[in-house]
């Protein structure tokens, strides 16, 4: 199956090998080497801008999954509210709805980068949310009358026995969020951050080579998503034996 | 109407008014009364869906009940939380599938009520733990976590869990029925030891033997109800009502 794809490739990106222009991106030319290190310049700005809004959102999801799993009705509907609210919304609605609304409704000046983490952290939350509290909710509820009957407080409870039970089980997921969220960020382009995507858009109206600037694009983004995939495995496994000893 | 304790004369230490428990339309509990002297071991019986469990669970209050009064060491539980901690630091439970915690060590396990629950300092909760690791006979297991125990080890560790409380009653919910037959004298064996200590044990099983050897005070329910209570020499040898002779003869014989 691999060697098929493979193939089918080889061939796509052959069948215009009179088109091809990689001196665009040659490393061994000083104009390629230029362009090459301008377009991974990005790699930075999208991973900050992704792991910053991730770390957010996992605690905003957090926050609005446990409301969420509340006994009051209350509660539990402003919970689904927000989800249903967030998850409504599409990313790059958000985005542009945080970086030009936001600043006249909250009088704050938001810069690209925070308006971005903001919009993708915020969008991402109602995700996270569901995950927690499905993630929560597969706990055995043996575990918590056994917290119970050792006194345990509830706090206590979700925080020594059922969360850390909880986390192990969602982390795929986490990880999953992750890689959404990785190449969610590219539409932060389109507010002017100097992303992976921004920048190669950017080279692209200079060089007119979009072919093989977007091919290196596409590289960028599966590069860096097979890594955080094979750091998700590895954190999922190092857990794993954690919880066997 | 409340019954008396069997040969222990230690003072009230539980007592149902009355009680009644429903689950949507299903009435659990019907109007019971019950009482537990100090140092008591009482054995619980009846067919499934009997409301023995519901019964014991409302003891530390696992389950709340609708109506009638429920009064554990001289606390009444009346929904408050404070009462209801205030009972649960009182009274241990010790589950049918264990309930251990599966991502914490034996030891932490162990220590987890105490640090948390009873506020202990963390030595003192240890050697609290590897004292009562030592009473259920596995003290070597202290660093394992629980899926690498046997059923029977596992609940051993759920009862030490339990006593590092120090609890004054011991509920037991089924204690054997998830277990290997071959690892139920293990566990009943440590129940024996603990009864020999004074405990006040309110048993759920169906282990007759075990019942026979411990108990004070049989009490066989039935449709939410206590049918027959009395010594346990009584009830097996001369069962007063029809049901709990029938359930007798069912469990007795086979």
């Amino acid at each position: 199956m691999t060697r098929i794809a493979l193939l089918a490739v080889i061939l796509l990106l052959g069948g215009c090998s009179a088109d091809w222009g990689w001196y665009v991106v040659n490393p061994q030319t000083p104009a390629g080497q230029t362009n090459l290190i301008f377009l991974l310049g990005g790699l930075k700005y999208t991973i900050l801008m992704s792991v910053t809004a991730i770390a957010i959102s996992v605690v905003l999801g957090l926050v609005v999954a446990l409301p969420g799993l509340s006994s009051r009705r209350g509660l539990r509907m402003a919970s689904r509210g927000y989800v249903e609210l967030v998850r409504a919304v599409p990313v790059l609605v958000l985005i542009l709805w945080v970086y030009y609304g936001l600043p006249q409704v909250s009088g704050l000046t938001i810069g690209v980068f925070w308006a971005g983490v903001i919009a993708l952290a915020l969008s991402d939350s109602a995700f996270e949310a569901e995950i927690f509290r499905a993630g929560i909710q597969s706990i055995a509820k043996g575990q918590y009358e056994a917290a119970y009957s050792v006194s345990l407080s509830h706090t206590d409870t979700m925080r020594f026995v059922i969360l850390p039970q909880a986390l192990r089980r969602i982390l795929p997921a986490l990880g999953n969020q992750l890689v959404y969220m990785l190449k969610m960020s590219s539409l932060v382009s389109v507010i002017g951050m100097q992303d992976l995507t921004r920048r190669a858009n950017e080279l692209v109206v200079t060089e007119y080579r979009p072919l093989e600037i977007y091919t290196i694009l596409v590289l960028e983004y599966l590069l860096l998503i097979l890594l955080v995939s094979a750091g998700v495995r590895w954190l999922e496994r190092r857990m794993q034996t954690d919880a066997q000893g | 109407m409340a019954m008396d304790g069997g040969q222990s004369g230690g003072q009230e230490i539980i007592r149902f008014d009355g009680v009644s428990k429903f689950f949507g339309d299903f009435r659990a509990l019907n109007g019971v009364d019950f009482t537990a002297r100090a140092g008591e071991r009482i054995v619980v019986c009846g067919p499934s869906g009997s409301g023995k469990s519901t019964l014991i669970r409302c003891i530390n209050g696992l389950e709340t009940h609708d109506a009638g009064k429920i009064t554990v060491d001289g606390t009444a539980l009346d929904g408050g939380r404070r009462a209801l901690s205030k009972v649960r630091r009182e009274v241990g439970m010790v589950f049918q599938q264990f309930n251990l915690f599966p991502h914490l060590t034996v030891m932490e396990n162990l220590m987890l009520g105490p640090v948390r629950g009873r506020g202990l300092p963390e030595a003192e909760a240890r050697a609290l733990a590897m004292r009562y690791l030592a009473r259920v006979r596995i003290p070597e297991q202290a660093d394992k976590y629980p899926r690498h125990l046997s059923g029977g080890q596992q609940q051993r560790v759920a009862i030490a869990r339990s006593l590092c409380m120090e609890p004054r009653i011991m509920l037991f919910d089924e204690p054997t029925s998830a277990l290997d037959p071959e690892m139920i004298s293990e566990v009943l064996d440590v129940m024996v030891e603990l009864a020999q200590t004074g405990m006040t044990m309110v048993v759920v099983t169906h282990e007759m033997g075990f019942a026979r050897k411990v108990a004070d005070r049989m009490v066989f329910m039935d449709h939410g109800e206590i049918v027959e209570t009395g010594p346990p020499e009584q009830v097996f040898a001369n069962p007063q009502s029809r049901r709990c002779r029938d359930f007798l003869a069912k469990i007795l014989n086979h």
